[in-house]
């Protein structure tokens, strides 16, 4: 047991670590949020990686993976943490992608997986409607076959980014009549393009628009778009939650965020001293790093299973718990430092377009926004409770 | 980066579960430490036949060669079964001073106890007023022809009723909280001036308040340097951590599985209450704390050879961790079982009582998030 990189690992680190400082793009993203940027940006590093042939390190070689290891996707994601790098979009890369590689027939591989290694074709997910959540398998909206087609109908909700996005996955019932819920579903994708498509933006809490309600009127889309089997959608919709969960704890980003926390608390004065010298204050940081070490062993842990072949299995559920609960009390420590300057509403860059000077310092700008947002966290990708339920069966066997 | 374990490991593992299911069966330790004796002898023989009171000194100190993984996977099964005898303060505590510190002599003269079994230590550290710093003393040593004389009263020394020696602090100079001026002592527990209160601990164990009378102790009996000893105390209690925490895993394990089987067959409403979402919650949360300790008493063991500061920061924050994940368990899971998690008669409350005990030794939660923040400050 140890717990050290070999020299193979540290080789390969320095080797990554020099590649994104010489490759990634100058000036994106500095402070890695995602909320102001650009299209284009959110997709530059992307598509560098995707010259480079890193942009799907965690696929089969076969469709452009690179056959690293789990410990060295898990050294990638550090080192491009260390500099916030904004990574590929996970609606292609994680979720559609292995979906069509495990489940799609071969012009649907030829047709799509080149778009997503590239960053050239944008994806959104079709999954949660207004009347499934957490219950996802009353989803109501119809997919009916006439021809060559099907004919969609239904509205979608909580859309990431489908303004921008090229191709969406969506989930529709093809079977109404079926024994359970989870039995009519399929699996279709979709050109954002088709006629009948309406994105409308949701305007969230932090002021920033991130997703959308999708509506879908007789949207006329080709039979050869249904991924694997009719009435199958349910079993692809599993097995895609489980990828989207591994990674998702975040470890690396968190502790960067840490970093931070530090320096500003370092530089926020209180009583005279840095608001880092306040007891309280200091407890409640040192509480979030032993808290984040811990979930760092456990997902090491789990890698570890992985490298030995066993796949993603329901740990991934408490990596998902207890990352989403670190960072979203690191973003609230965070509001908590800057103090007074997590009152003043900053529209988002794009939205502004002005070039008032910014009030206070350049650190609180985001700091309750990125709070407000990040309590999505624990309610996307299967809600946290969800996830208790997934342990429930799955480890507690009740 | 490896999490497996070596055959020698496993074997260990498979070895000592075997003797605590097989040997420690709840109604014999029950009435064993209930008895006069408070313990059993045999068992430490049979751990002394295993090679467990050897593993963790090297060959050449007529031990087996092992680390602190070995002694991890020791302690996990020591939890699992409540088992009382006193392998921290005589192999981790005893034997860590004496493998880092202890002369030529003194190893000649203690490990091969030790080892066979027939030397038992405890390690009397703590005092009334000192509450978890290790240097705050007000026993003193003082210079007497080459040797020392002691004199004070330490608390709650575990294992001390059965202890064959004593390792003892003592100031040998400086002011009552000085990090200079710590020695440390091995004391024939039969020594002149060596008084014992004897009593049960609330989980299960054995402790003395030791009061030391003008106790003449030759020079040989210092381990280490004079007046240096905090950074070995703080070593080997750091060892010491990582051990109980392991031991901490292991009854929380058991305490959380007690837990989940109790809830499938006790009904309520008509139906098991482990069908109850507000309960099974609460049992996934259990089981996540239990998860993130393991994490951590690895890393804290993985690390006990790093250097100081960053072996200090992997023992507290384990320490830290841990702790509050056995409050947690321990409270929840008698809040499951109702009222017969308040029973006697249950495993469960006695799980609870040695995870609730288990804060205190070495430092509570409070006093390592402390550690910590002055850590984690540079």
């Amino acid at each position: 047991m140890n717990l050290d990189f070999s020299p193979e690992e540290l080789a390969f680190r320095d080797q990554v670590r020099a590649f994104i400082a010489e490759n990634y793009p100058k000036g994106v993203a500095p402070d890695g949020l995602r909320d102001d940027l650009e299209p284009e940006d959110m997709l530059a590093w992307h598509k560098v990686l995707g010259e480079k042939g890193w942009s799907v390190p965690a696929w089969p070689e076969e469709y452009g993976g690179t056959g690293w290891t789990p410990t060295q996707r898990y050294i990638w994601g550090e080192e491009n943490a260390r500099v916030n790098a904004i990574m590929p979009l996970p609606f292609g890369v994680s979720m559609v992608g292995p979906v069509i590689y495990t489940f799609g027939n071969d012009e649907q591989k030829a047709q799509h997986l080149p778009g997503i290694r590239s960053g050239d074709v944008w994806w959104c997910q079709g999954y949660s409607e207004p009347g499934a959540g957490s219950d996802l398998a009353s989803l109501k909206t119809t997919a009916v076959r006439d021809g060559d087609h099907y004919v969609i109908n239904g509205q979608k909700t909580w859309t990431t980014l489908a303004q921008h996005a090229d191709w969406g996955f969506f989930l529709c019932r093809t079977d109404p009549d079926a024994a359970k819920p989870q039995e009519g579903i399929s699996f279709i994708l979709v050109d954002m393009k088709t006629p009948g498509i309406e994105v409308r933006p949701i305007k969230l809490i932090d002021g920033g628009y991130e997703v959308n309600e999708t509506w879908l009127t007789d949207v006329r889309v080709p039979v050869e778009n249904l991924v694997g089997q009719e009435n199958m959608g349910w079993t692809y919709a599993k097995f895609l939650l489980a990828h989207e969960r591994s990674g998702i704890a975040g470890v690396a980003r968190s502790k960067r965020g840490v970093e931070k926390l530090r320096e500003i608390a370092g530089t926020e004065q209180q009583d005279g001293a840095p608001l880092m010298e306040d007891f309280d204050f200091a407890r409640k940081v040192s509480q979030l790093e032993i808290d984040l070490s811990a979930l760092e062993i456990t997902e090491l842990r789990t890698l570890a299973g992985e490298q030995a072949g066993k796949g993603p299995g329901p740990e991934s559920s408490i990596l998902k718990i207890k990352g989403t609960e670190i960072q979203q009390r690191l973003t609230e420590l965070t509001l908590e430092a800057v103090g007074h300057y997590g009152t003043p509403f900053y529209p988002s860059i794009s939205d502004a377009g002005s070039n008032d000077y910014p009030i206070g310092p350049d650190y609180a700008q985001h700091a309750s926004a990125t709070y407000f947002n990040m309590r999505k966290t624990s309610i996307y990708g299967g809600s946290n409770e969800i996830q208790r339920n997934i342990i429930t069966k799955m480890i507690l066997g009740l | 980066m490896d999490f497996n374990f070596t055959e020698t490991q496993e074997m260990v593992r498979d070895g000592l579960s075997r003797l605590v299911r097989e040997e420690y069966e709840w109604e014999k330790r029950g009435e064993v430490i209930a008895s006069d004796a408070g313990w059993r002898p045999e068992i430490w023989a049979q751990l002394a036949e295993l090679g467990m009171l050897g593993m963790p000194f090297s060959e050449e100190d007529g031990g087996f060669g092992g680390g602190a993984v070995d002694a991890m996977v020791v302690m996990e099964e020591f939890g699992k079964g409540l088992v009382v005898e006193p392998f921290v303060p005589t192999v981790v505590c005893a034997g860590g001073f004496l493998k880092h510190a202890g002369t030529a002599a003194q190893k000649d003269e203690h490990l091969g106890g030790i080892v066979a079994g027939s030397s038992l230590f405890a390690f009397a550290y703590a005092e009334p007023r000192g509450r978890f710093d290790y240097a705050n003393l007000e026993t003193t040593a003082k210079k007497d022809g080459s040797g020392y004389v002691i004199n004070g009263h330490k608390a709650v020394v575990i294992g001390a009723p059965w202890a064959t020696h004593l390792i003892v602090s003592a100031r040998t100079g400086g002011a009552q909280a000085d990090k200079d001026g710590v020695s440390l002592f091995i004391v024939e527990k039969g020594a002149d001036g060596v008084v014992t209160r004897d009593y049960p601990t609330v989980d299960g164990r054995r402790a003395s308040e030791v009061y030391f009378e003008n106790v003449a102790v030759p020079a040989e009996a210092l381990i280490g340097e004079e007046g240096a000893a905090l950074p070995l105390i703080e070593r080997v209690t750091d060892e010491a951590i990582a051990a109980q925490c392991a031991e901490a895993c292991g009854a929380m394990k058991v305490a959380h599985t007690l837990t989940v089987d109790y809830s499938r067959t006790r009904k309520q409403f008509g139906v098991p209450i482990g069908s109850f979402q507000v309960l099974q919650h609460r049992m996934v949360d259990m089981y996540t704390e239990y998860e993130q300790s393991v994490s951590m008493t690895y890393l804290a063991t993985l690390k006990l050879e790093a250097e100081a500061k960053e072996r200090q920061l992997a023992v507290s924050s384990a320490k830290v961790r841990v702790g509050q994940a056995a409050h947690h368990i321990g409270q929840e899971a008698i809040q499951i079982h109702g009222g017969m998690g308040m029973t006697d008669e249950m495993q469960i409350g006695h799980y609870f009582k040695r995870l609730t005990i288990f804060d205190a030794e070495f430092g509570n939660v409070d006093h390592h998030m402390k550690r910590h923040i002055a850590l984690a400050k540079g």
